[in-house]
């Protein structure tokens, strides 16, 4: 059994925005552009960026939401992009999704028995008989309890709402779960019960995160290692001790210095986003080099 | 120096729903001086966006003001008319809201959009107008200002569109400035930007702030003064460095525990706040915090009166109550603003 087990491999996604008459395309988002990175089993892998750099691209096409362009994902050995959709089932089991938006990705008309049982009818585990103690005890795990089976999810809060999302999710035994900015959305007092939550669920059933999100103190506290995209390409990849306290492309830097101590005598200098150019190859990203063992920078900049 | 812009006293606003009245703000009293940056500080839920509304009194059916008082440089704006609302809105008192998506019109320039609020009213002509509009934009740190107000409002991003709403709200040199949750839409490095732009205002204009958010960063890094809300009631209130390192009430205490804690001890086990907010349809009659606090006791299930633990300084607890009277022969004084 390899100690990787998710193996990115120069992933590409372009979005085609406009077409001329020919149907050739004209206009082409370059939204995930040759990012090469690896999650090994058990680790938390967090990933950061701004808006429109291409995080939550990738956690699709992991996913397989998404289709590639170019580049391959192999999970456990087995490459999934040519996968046909029925061969891809059982990694549909294996690789489990929540969501940022725990107000939208639950279908308003199916109660909790029937939200959590769907995906475990699909994958076939349980039989009906003992579907729902399973459920039930699912829940509890999540801190929800039997009462709350038969509501609806109206009648949840949206730390609750994420739970029965957690729940959902755990309810296939994955291997692999990609939390696409799942606490967000949440208080501040909440998002600490649900990062706890995630925490103790890890060490308990053995399960690898991809944690894409923009709350840099809270990645930082989360994960192992975190990865740092830009611009569709991924920049840096370190522990995230080292990438914190020694961070080395520019961008990097410019990010981590805008979070906002919780201190108000230390004011931290700010670092502008816009004091370096990254020289751009359209046909092959920057490769990532190792300064020291385990801390990978892309020397695009200038 | 310090001249009181704004005061609320026992402010109550509530929403009728179908199952009843939802007590949004529940009597709060606070003061916003001249000068000074305010923070308020609060989960979803607390009130502190309809705390906002109200002193814009932008509150609108099935909404209403059920008590109190609101007055902006000593006169009584509960009393005012739409009308004379009109000529103070955007004028004197102003407002940015979260999403700079969705409050710009997107079928006008926005160099029409800017010199609209400028000629009604500071009554310039298009040609003053529009140097002001230029001039603003550059202000707010916007570059080629020329071309960007002939452009429409897609053609500007998240971070430009919040600058442009700064800009607007600015262009009148405003007394007071309500923020709601400026930042919360944008990326990490705009947001430094917009609160860096904040920060500015401080130093160099006499404008006041009162900055609505739920990021205790934004908090520390910005404002002079802060009060923290919860289940529509203020729990503390005072001074920035008296809420970030002598926190008082233990709600304030939960929240700044439940952060992760910076440096090579990262890892540790954050500690939440267990529990989720009061349903503020039949609040809690005594303490709104009490069901979720780690220290609560008997007699949390009664009100707690506001206690002034230091100057300037003030706990809704009756932990902080207890601390006070025990030394009673101090000066403190407690339950100076209490109502009910």
């Amino acid at each position: 059994m390899s100690d990787i087990l998710v193996d990115v491999h120069n992933l590409k996604k372009h979005f085609v925005n406009s077409r001329n008459w020919r149907g050739q395309p004209t206009g082409v988002q370059r939204a995930v552009d040759g990012v090469h990175f690896q999650i090994r089993r058990g680790e938390t892998f967090g990933l950061v960026g701004e808006s429109g750099s291409g995080k939550s691209t990738i956690g699709r096409c992991l996913l397989r939401l998404y289709d590639y362009t170019e580049g391959q994902v192999t999970f456990d050995g087995q490459p999934l992009g040519a996968l046909s959709e029925k061969a891809l089932k059982p990694f549909r089991r294996r690789i489990q999704s929540i969501f940022q938006d725990p107000y939208s990705s639950l279908n308003p008309n199916l109660n909790v028995l029937e939200l959590i049982s769907e995906p475990m009818k699909i994958h076939g585990i349980a039989d009906s008989s003992e579907r729902k103690d399973t459920i039930a005890e699912l829940l509890e795990k999540v801190g929800l309890n039997r009462d709350h089976l038969y509501r609806y999810p109206h009648e949840f809060s949206g730390g609750q709402r994420q739970r029965i999302s957690i729940a959902r999710a755990l309810s296939v035994r994955p291997e692999f779960i990609v939390c696409d900015e799942p606490i967000s959305a949440l208080d501040v007092s909440v998002q600490a019960q649900v990062v706890n939550m995630l925490e103790d669920l890890q060490a308990e059933f053995g399960l690898t995160y991809l944690f894409i999100a923009h709350d840099l103190s809270m990645v930082r506290h989360i994960s192992d290692r975190i990865g740092v995209m830009y611009g569709g390409r991924l920049v840096e990849v370190a522990t995230s001790d080292e990438l914190y306290e020694n961070p080395q492309h520019p961008y990097t830097r410019a990010l981590l210095s805008s979070i906002l101590e919780t201190d108000p005598a230390k004011v931290a200098e700010r670092i502008r986003p816009d004091g370096f150019t990254i020289i751009r190859n359209d046909e092959h990203a920057a490769p990532l080099e190792e300064i020291s063992p385990g801390h990978f920078v892309a020397f695009d900049y200038q | 120096m310090t001249e009181r812009l704004l005061s609320v006293d026992n402010l109550k606003v509530s929403f009728a729903t179908r199952d009843g009245d939802n007590q949004a703000v529940r009597g709060i009293s606070f003061h916003i001086d001249k000068g000074e940056t305010l923070g308020i500080v609060g989960e979803s839920g607390s009130g502190k966006s309809v705390t906002a509304r109200s002193i814009m009194s932008l509150i609108s059916s099935p909404g209403r003001i059920t008590d109190g008082s609101i007055q902006f440089r000593g006169q009584d704006c509960l009393t005012w008319s739409e009308k004379e609302w009109r000529k103070l809105r955007g004028n004197r008192i102003s407002m940015i809201f979260q999403d700079p998506m969705t409050s710009l019109n997107p079928l006008k320039r926005i160099g029409q959009q800017l010199t609209e609020v400028l000629r009604r009213h500071r009554g310039l002509d298009r040609q003053q107008a529009n140097n002001e509009a230029e001039r603003l934009l550059r202000e707010v740190g916007i570059s080629d200002a020329k071309t960007r107000l002939r452009q429409y409002p897609h053609e500007f991003s998240g971070g430009m569109r919040q600058r442009v709403m700064i800009a607007m709200a600015l262009s009148c040199q405003p007394d007071l400035l309500i923020a709601d949750e400026p930042t919360t839409a944008l990326d990490a490095t705009i947001q430094a930007q917009i609160l860096d732009l904040f920060k500015n205002l401080k130093q160099y204009s006499d404008t006041s702030i009162a900055l609505i958010t739920h990021d205790l960063g934004v908090v520390a890094q910005v404002c002079t003064r802060v009060i923290v809300m919860y289940g529509g009631l203020i729990m503390e209130e005072g001074r920035v460095e008296d809420i970030f390192y002598r926190p008082q009430h233990p709600y304030t205490k939960g929240l700044l525990g439940s952060l992760p804690q910076r440096g090579s001890g990262s890892r540790e086990r954050l500690v939440p706040i267990e529990g989720t907010p009061p349903n503020l349809l039949a609040p809690p009659s005594g303490c709104p915090f009490a069901e979720r606090c780690p220290q609560a006791f008997a007699r949390c299930a009664e009100m707690p009166p506001i206690v002034e633990t230091e100057k300037g300084h003030y706990s809704m607890c009756w932990l902080s109550h207890q601390a006070a009277t025990a030394d009673n022969h101090d000066l403190t004084s407690e339950g100076v603003e209490h109502n009910e």
